[in-house]
């Protein structure tokens, strides 16, 4: 942290942005993340670990939400509370249940070459909570406290 | 992503520049290292700038097709943030990495 003055002064901060279910769209997401964090006086590498969790929730809409459906939207919100930062990410997919993603620490699964991104965003926010509407459209809801510091730096991992 | 390869003895010896995520080197990364003209294959990492979990995802992959088709494939110049996302899946755990290429060269 560069210092908690900026946090303050970011208060009630919210910043929402829509994108096509493009990959190359996934980056634009990732840098506003990144640059609010630096903004809110978060350090460079908890910035990075924030705008990588924000990147690869991104790319799980594009890909497992939408379905590389270009017609289809990915909306993320970012909103500072105080310390607290929360970032949803919604697409419009059918939703999967949280609990049947396997654990990419088992040893069984240690060189499957995909599933690991519910894991990285684990590791570098302080929590993450999906939701699914009935009809339809997915949500993931990211916190994190920027006052505590950065995900594996701190020693969470 | 780009891809320079240099043959040291027996051995390619493949720089990897630029970002390796979804859609953008991920499957790149692949080809390249399935071309590659030796069994025993240095990936030298350090010019990577950005890696996502797919990314992460061809790597261990590659290990896997070179390993089984009797290969080798090691790391050189991890870049800092690469090497916090190999340690927090264990994956540093699979596969040999070195800071300096002349052991690494001799390490096959």
């Amino acid at each position: 942290m560069r210092g908690g003055s900026n946090l303050m002064e970011r208060d009630g901060e919210r910043i929402e942005i829509t994108i096509s279910s493009r990959f190359e769209n996934i980056e634009l997401v990732q840098v506003i993340a990144e640059h609010l964090c630096e903004n809110a006086g978060m350090d460079e590498d908890g910035s990075h670990w924030i705008g990588m969790a924000v990147r690869e929730a991104v790319a799980n809409a594009i890909k497992h939400g939408n379905k590389l459906d270009v017609k289809k939207k990915v909306n993320a919100t970012f909103e500072l509370h105080g310390h607290e930062l929360a970032i949803t990410i919604s697409d419009e997919g059918t939703g999967f249940d949280p609990e049947k993603v396997s654990d990419p620490l088992n040893p069984q699964n240690l060189m499957k070459t995909s599933g690991r991104g519910i894991f990285y965003m684990r590791t570098f926010m302080d929590q993450i909570r999906y939701s699914f509407e009935a009809g339809g459209g997915t949500s993931l809801v990211m916190t994190k406290n920027l006052a505590k510091g950065t995900g594996i730096a701190s020693g969470k991992a | 992503m780009k891809a320079t390869t240099r043959d040291v003895n027996d051995i390619a010896i493949i720089k990897v520049d630029g970002k390796i995520t979804i859609g953008a080197g991920d499957q790149q990364l692949r080809d390249v290292i399935a071309g590659a003209s030796s069994k025993k294959i240095l990936l030298d990492l350090s010019g990577v700038t950005t890696i996502d979990s797919s990314g992460i995802g061809e790597l261990v992959g590659s290990y896997t097709t070179v390993t089984n088709k009797g290969g080798k494939l090691k790391l050189l110049h991890l870049p800092a943030k690469l090497n916090e996302l190999l340690h927090v899946t264990q994956l540093i755990t699979v596969f040999e990495v070195y800071e300096n290429e002349q052991e690494a060269i001799n390490s096959f």
